[in-house]
Order: structure tokens, then sequence, then C-alpha cells
């Protein structure tokens, strides 16, 4: 039998540790990578079909022996060389010194997670790094999920991994005074990831699993952090969206709006879980902007139906959300859920007040239903025009011309 | 690891500009910062690119000509060099640098190399 079964079990579950370790130690993405696989490809030579008795310190300290040979050859580096023997537990072996740095330095996961992030990277070599680096996809399956070419982003990776190390990138968790922005700068980057697979979900089938991706890292996230309220916040803002992920869109590809969404089709059990994550998440008391959008999530999650949605309570928790992160997209939803609560009138009052998103489909699209229900039927036809001028989408041009067609039929009777 | 601060886009403050002694002890007292800190290197003002003068050297013989490189709007008016344990430490100083409320300042890392050797000659050493 061959090592291969039990050396791909290894390698998937730790894989993330260990090149997190590794680059740790090494200071050296690219050196880290290589090193690691050629531990793999001893592995396969040397390992039984069950392995040694830690397969994960064989394979550490492999991989720590081969990136000493590779310094070595290259030659370029002999202060690296130095630095290395220097530091405890490195060059000698793992049996000389009974513990091994390598070894002894627990979860490093969370110190790749910061590296990756860093917002000395740009925003899309962040994402595709955390991809690569800690979810452990591949330069071309991460491609395909962003439609651009397996080798320029394979370029792209290979630029942010420099970058890291020419200019002296901390491969360490920030600094106390640094952490809460550099944290929200970890979660975007997990919010980017679940909606670039979230708002493609019907086309290809590796967008839902970008999504469930994005969950699994803003799980280990929020696993590694337990003590910040807003990690678990948007684990469960994604379990809350994704629930829905089966509901929202037609067989032929159109959305259907939350309101007309068959609820049966709503995953309960993660629907169940984000709650769960929620609930731990506001125990901590420290709200912020993730968890104000997961209560709002949960609440049209719990609502049986359409009519039955709690919307004073979604409407104060916007009001909350416009208070503590103020944008136009929050106001819009701040006025629909107030038209909901109070009335048709209240909330175009507050549409009307919004600057700056005159070219937005979604702002004209809510003001022409609102419209619609006033009675206002010439204002809201206006309103639909111009939303579907504005919509770029086909699916979401489709709902609107249907609106619009609508609107005429009940006019000309 | 030591960074250049390259400050973009700065006006200097002239002795008889109104606000000249406050703005001087902040760009001292932002040294001042950096020295306490351990990572202080050098800081250099220049003076304007109208005092320029630019050297090449093809087949031999010296080309030089009289304002900067590059003609554009950006406008390097001086540097620092500061000796920080990782970028976030540079990035960090860099932003209570005065200069960065008024223009914009490029983190680059000073770059060494195998058998490079740009250590100060000796009467510089002596003599500073």
């Amino acid at each position: 039998m061959s090592p291969a079964p039990v050396l791909q079990q290894v390698y998937s579950e730790h894989r993330a540790r260990m090149l997190a370790a590794l680059i740790r130690v090494l200071g050296d993405f690219e050196l880290a990578e290589d090193a690691l696989q050629d531990a793999c490809a001893l592995a396969l030579r040397k390992w039984g079909d069950i392995g040694p008795d830690d397969p994960v310190a064989w394979l550490l300290t492999a991989a720590r022996n081969s990136a000493i040979d590779r310094l070595r050859r290259a030659q370029v580096s002999r202060d690296k060389l130095a630095q290395l023997a220097g530091q405890p537990g490195m060059v000698t072996t793992m049996t000389e010194s009974g513990e091994d740095s390598l070894l002894s330095i627990g979860d490093e996961r969370l110190s790749l997670i910061f590296t990756c992030c860093h917002p000395a990277l740009a925003q899309d070599a962040r994402v595709a790094l955390t991809l690569q680096a800690v979810a452990g996809l591949t330069a071309g399956q991460i491609a395909r999920m962003f439609l651009v070419s397996e080798p320029a982003l394979a370029q792209r990776l290979v630029r942010a991994k420099r970058k890291i190390r020419d200019a002296g990138i901390s491969l360490e968790v920030p600094a106390d005074h640094l952490l809460p922005e550099r944290l929200s700068g970890v979660l975007v980057v997990v919010y980017l990831i679940f909606t670039q697979g979230y708002t493609a979900a019907h086309e290809q089938a590796e967008d839902h699993a970008l999504s469930q991706e994005a969950i699994r890292l803003g799980k280990l996230v929020a696993t590694l952090m337990p003590g910040e309220p807003e990690a678990l916040g948007l684990v469960a803002l994604l379990l809350l969206h994704d629930s829905r992920a089966a509901a929202r869109h037609s067989p032929a590809g159109d959305v259907i709006l939350l309101a007309d969404q068959d609820r049966s089709r709503w995953d309960r059990a993660e629907i169940a879980e984000a709650i769960g994550v929620l609930d731990r998440a506001l125990r901590l008391g420290k709200p912020g902007t993730y968890q104000l959008q997961a209560a709002i999530a949960a609440l049209h999650a719990q609502a049986p139906t359409a009519g039955q949605t709690d919307w004073p309570r979604i409407a104060a928790l916007y009001a909350e959300l416009l208070a503590v992160a103020p944008s136009p997209v929050v106001a819009l939803n701040h006025a629909v859920a107030v038209a909901e609560a109070t009335g048709p009138d209240e909330g175009l009052t507050l549409i009307d007040r919004i600057d700056g998103l005159d070219r937005y489909h979604l702002l004209h699209a809510a003001r022409a239903d609102l419209l619609r229900r006033l009675g206002r039927t010439a204002a809201a036809a206006g309103a639909y025009r111009r939303a579907h001028e504005l919509a770029v989408n086909p699916a979401d041009r489709r709902f609107l011309a249907r609106r619009l067609h609508d609107l005429d039929v009940q006019e000309s009777r | 690891m030591q960074y250049m601060l390259l400050i973009y886009n700065c006006e200097r403050p002239e002795p008889d500009d109104p606000g000249f002694a406050e703005a001087l002890a902040r760009v001292n007292a932002f040294a001042d910062e950096c020295r306490r800190r351990g990572t202080f290197v050098a800081g250099h003002p220049l003076q304007p690119e109208r005092t320029a003068t630019t050297v090449s050297v093809r087949d031999g013989r010296a080309l030089i000509t009289d304002g900067p490189f590059v003609e554009t709007y950006e406008h390097l008016g001086g540097v620092y060099v500061l000796d920080c344990r990782n970028l976030d430490e540079v990035l960090e100083l860099a932003t209570l640098c005065p200069f960065a409320e008024q223009g914009t300042i490029e983190v680059r890392p000073v770059v060494g190399g195998p058998g490079l050797d740009h250590a100060p000659s000796n009467e510089a050493a002596t003599s500073a």
C-alpha cells in the first residue's frame, strides 16, 4: 500500500497550521510553501502505509530541513541562515533539542490570516491570498471563481507574497491598539469572499463552494478570537444569508424577493445555528455593525410569513445601524422598514431625503413600490422606468419590466 | 529593517510664515518620538526641484542637465530613514508625521544585498 491516503488526510487537515508555522519561522511565504511541498514529496517516499507517530511533527521537521537546504543552495541569504541558526531549536534536530520552536508555537493560523489581510496589500490580493494560504484553494480554483485568468491570479499571489517578505509586513497578530481596525479588515475580506459566491450563486456550482469557504473562514476567525463579538456577528449574518440560498432564484434564474420566497425552502438548521451564534455575540455586550445586520436578518428568518415580519423592530435596528455606520444604502433599508412598520408615506419622506443614490436602481424600485401603494400610478411608473434604466443585472431588469407591465395593466383597467 | 519615508506634496514653512514656530515644533516632536522608539536613522529635507541638477553618463560622457529627472506634478520635499521592527511600526510612525496631514508619504523598504557595502566611511564616522 502507498502512504498517499495517510499523507492526503494529514495534509488536508493540517495544511494551514503547518504553513502558518513555517511562514512564521522562515519569514518567507514562498520558501515556506516550497519547503512544505518538499516535505510531502519526501513523505511519499519514506512513509509506510500508516505514517509516523506524529506526522505533523515529521512534516514540519522535513520542511524546515528542506528550507535550510534551499537557503544554502541559493547562497543569497547568509544573514537568514545565521538568523535561523541563532533561533533555539531551529537548526538542531527535534530529538536533540527536545522541544522544537516550530512545534511549540501552537496555532499560527490567526497570524497568517492577519498577514494575508494586511492593509498594505491590495484588496483583491488579500482575498486571493486568504483563499489560497488559509483556505487551501488552488490558484486555478480561485481564478475560476473570480473570472480572471489563472496566470493573472498566480501573478497577483506571487506579487503579494514578495511584498510581504520585502516590505517587512508583520507575520504576527497586530498589537492591541491596531487590533480593532485590523480585525475589521479581516472581516471585510471574509464578507467579500462570501458575496462573490452569493451574488453569483445561480450561475456556477463553484460559487456556492465559495460562500461555504467564507463561512468556514469566518468560523475560524471567531474560534481563534472568541472574545470578538463582531466575528461571531459576521458568521451569524453569513449563515442567515446562506440559509435562503435555495429560495433566492426561480428555476429561470430570476431574483425572488424576500417577501415572495418559498419559506419552506429556507434551511431551518442553518437559521437555528445562526441564531445561536448571534446570541453568543450579543452576550459579549459590544454591539457592532455585523451583529446589527445579523439581528435584522434573524428577524426576517424567524417570521413565519412575510406578513408576520416584525417591521417595527427591524426599523429600530436599522435606525441603530444608521447611527453607528451611516450610509445611503442603510438609510434606504431603514426607509423601507419604516414604510412597512408605519406606512408608505413615512417611508417615501425618508427616501426623498437620501442623498447620493440617484444612480442606484433599488432606490427607484423602492420609491416606485411605495408610490404604487399610495395609488400614485403615473409617478410609480416613472420611478420603475428609471430603475429599469439603471439596473444592469438581466434578472433585475426582467423583474422591473414585469412590475412596470403590471402597473400599465392596472392603469388601463 | 530600514524604511525610507518619501514626503510628497508638502509646502515647507518659511521662517517668516506665521505658523513657522508651531510647524517646526511639530516636526521636531515627530523626530523626538522616532528617537524615543529607537527608530530614527536620518531626516533630510530637500531644496525644491528648481535647484535640481541631473547627471547621466553615456559612452563615457557625462551629461549634466538643469532640472529634475521627471517633470511631474508630484513634488518630493524630503526623506526620513527609520529603522523599524516591521511595516506596522513604520506605518504607525508615518501616520504621526505632521507632513502626512498635508501631503502624502510613500513608505519604501531600504534594500540590502549580498556583497553590497554601503557602510559609512571612517572619516565620516569619526567626524560625526
